[in-house]
């Protein structure tokens, strides 16, 4: 099928055209080759999943998509257009948020305010404004408040608003990351393990919140995922990576058959 | 009367967003503020206004400003009286300049300029931290205490070399000068304080405020969701000026009237206001305050207590005040790095459940 058509998924939803594209994408450290010469593409309102073995190269894409590495060779493609070289934060402003594989909250802050932080993109009163708590600044704050609380219902973290990020327990942490990436309502989400040290209990409560937001917000997802169950389950297709090569792409099914895909995780040690 | 939060429901997200949440805080808040405006102008004299209140207030506004770019934005600064000497020069030339512009403008001005001058020594934060940029607003100190030091044109070709605040009124009431009543030149500076506490209260509770935070926290991350690092910075950078050129503005013009710059802004400036927050406690308002507070009554306390009660030698009571301050800073830095302020708080957390602990 063609990637520009539309197609309706067997649970219902709409799987769009292409969003975001990666084109022949690679990256070197110093000697060190990270990722070689990839390709692939995120639908709109897909959940596009990324696996493959420890050093894989899979937390390196991420940080290409999201400007914090530069490729040396390759390209970016975002709704349509070739990106430019950007600044990460610039990323951000084009609606791509994410979360850490080693949770990168802001610890000094309150689980409210790390929220309100991935608010940035819809509040932009001047410092006057602020300053004199007046105006702009004031119905912005209201407003943007409302939306949050809403994501702070959704991802059921109410009795924790007003506390310190940084005494909350690890699970806890990831779902308020979670909630702040969320809150900047992006046209792509992407989740670097989102599911990394949990409980059977916590991974549940997790893949049902990833399912619930494509489902209810449209969200277009891309994750990294080491648990296979959870990743046959959410995803609607797969990238297998290895060494930083593409190993494998397509539906969770086509995936599982491939046979490059089963002799690189019984090659390889992985947890 | 218990200190409860009990029946005090929140209908609205702008009540929740109050600086004061509790009722009894905020009715304390506005007593203090009554007590501050209306009772205590009556009750001064020269010796409370500048052995306490001045400088008091003073500091207040160096702390806030301090505060905001090294507790909230978490950038370090060792230039606080070399800006505090941009604040005050700018003053004395606006004064002599524009005689005719009312003083309160002057303060004002001096506050935009310190800010700009800040930014620009600021800019290096963009690629260093933590030591390297200590050391580069150190430079910043030396290199400003020398130039004010150095170019005549700063302090009009005086012959002393020192600068002289000329006499200034406010509605016609002398607040500079050498015959200032001690209740006018205490109001001309509470209402510079009020104003800043207020403005940086209402800046780090919004979107300015979690910029600065997020990249004092991680500013990687914060770079990653959307803080632009350069705008956050430097807008810290020059939020902080502001406020530390206001008091440095003040301290010439008001406090001491007549300023040598390497004395009255020396280094050890920096550090004293440094310690007020860190004592204080970094990334709160309350503890600016707090932190002033501690650090001007501390030597006067010593000296009614050691000096004039128990005969204790000058020198010695001077030395022990180091002593006790430094003691204090390795305690707070040690022990709880968010200062008073923290002790405040967790005194007010245990209040809030008193007399059921559980
Ligand atoms: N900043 C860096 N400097 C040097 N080498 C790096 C850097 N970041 C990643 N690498 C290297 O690139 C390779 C891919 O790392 P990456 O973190 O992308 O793997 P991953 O697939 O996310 O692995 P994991 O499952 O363990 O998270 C590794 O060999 C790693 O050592
Ligand atoms: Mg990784």
């Amino acid at each position: 099928m063609s990637t520009q058509e539309s197609y309706v998924t067997e649970d219902g939803r709409t799987i769009g055209p292409t969003v975001m594209e990666m084109k022949n994408i690679t990256l070197r450290f110093g000697g060190v080759k990270a990722i070689t010469d990839i390709s692939f593409d995120i639908r709109e309102g897909e959940i596009r999943a990324i696996i493959g073995p420890n050093g894989a190269g899979k937390s390196s894409m991420l940080n290409v998509i999201s400007g914090f590495y530069v490729p040396q060779e390759g390209e970016v493609w975002y709704k349509g257009k070739k990106r430019p070289p950007m600044k990460p934060y610039q990323v951000a402003e084009q609606g791509i948020a994410r979360t850490f594989q080693n949770i990168a909250l802001f610890e000094g802050m309150t689980v409210l305010d790390n929220v309100m932080t991935g608010r940035i993109r819809q509040m932009n009163a001047g410092l006057l404004s602020q300053a004199i708590w007046k105006g702009k600044a004031e119905k912005e704050e209201i407003a943007n408040r409302e939306a949050v609380e809403k994501i702070i219902d959704f991802l059921e973290i109410q009795a924790i608003r007003k506390t310190p990020v940084g005494r909350l327990p690890y699970g806890l942490k990831k779902r308020v990351e979670l909630a702040r990436a969320l809150a900047a309502e992006p046209s792509i989400l992407l989740l670097d393990e989102p599911m990394a040290g949990m409980n059977v209990e916590e991974k549940e409560d997790m893949s049902r919140f990833i399912l619930d937001m494509n489902d209810e917000f449209g969200t277009t997802i891309a994750l990294i995922e080491h648990d296979m169950g959870v990743v046959m389950d959410l995803s609607d297709r797969v990238v297998v990576m290895d060494y930083g090569k593409k190993i494998g792409d397509g539906t969770p099914d086509e995936v599982r058959s491939n046979q490059a895909v089963i002799d690189a995780y019984l090659g390889v040690a992985h947890d | 009367m218990f200190y409860r939060e009990a029946g005090d429901f929140k209908t609205s997200y702008s009540k929740d967003n109050q600086t004061f949440p509790i009722k009894i805080d905020r009715v304390g808040y506005y007593l203090v503020l009554l007590v501050a405006f209306l009772v205590v102008p009556f009750m001064l004299n020269d010796y409370w206004v500048n052995a306490i209140f001045l400088p008091f207030l003073i500091y207040s506004i160096a702390a806030i400003g301090l505060n905001i770019l090294v507790g909230y934005c978490g950038q370090v600064s060792l230039g606080t009286g070399g800006f505090m000497a941009v604040g005050a020069y700018a003053c004395y030339k606006l004064m002599t300049t524009f005689p005719d512009i009312n003083i309160f403008f002057h303060v004002i001005i001096a506050g935009g300029i310190t800010g700009l001058v800040c930014v620009v020594f600021g800019l290096p934060s963009l690629r260093i931290k933590g030591f390297y940029l200590a050391v580069a607003t150190l430079a910043a100190q030396f290199f400003l205490v020398w130039l004010f030091n150095r170019v005549p044109w700063f302090y009009n070709y005086s012959a002393s070399g020192q600068i002289n605040a000329p006499e200034r009124t406010v509605f016609g009431i002398e607040v500079t000068g050498a015959n200032t009543e001690a209740w006018a030149t205490y109001l001309f500076c509470l209402v510079f304080v009020v104003a800043s506490a207020w403005i940086a209260r209402n800046l780090t509770r919004g979107m300015t405020g979690r910029k600065w935070m997020a990249i004092r926290d991680m500013d990687i991350a914060a770079e990653i969701i959307g803080v632009n690092p350069l705008k956050a910075k430097i807008s810290a950078f020059a939020v902080s000026g502001f406020f530390v050129g206001i008091s440095g503005a003040l301290f010439f013009a008001v406090y001491l009237g007549a300023v040598e710059v390497g004395e009255a802004f020396g280094i050890t400036k920096s550090f004293l206001v440094l310690f007020m927050i860190i004592i204080g406690g970094l990334g709160s308002i309350f503890g600016s305050f707090a932190g002033a507070a501690f650090l001007v009554l501390l030597p006067v306390v010593l000296k009614v207590v050691g000096v004039d009660m128990l005969g204790w030698p000058t020198d010695m009571v001077a030395h022990l005040q180091l002593v006790i301050v430094g003691g204090l800073i390795i305690l707070f830095l040690i022990l709880e790095p968010h200062g008073l302020a923290q002790l405040w708080r967790v005194t007010k957390q245990k209040l809030r459940l008193w007399p059921f602990p559980h």
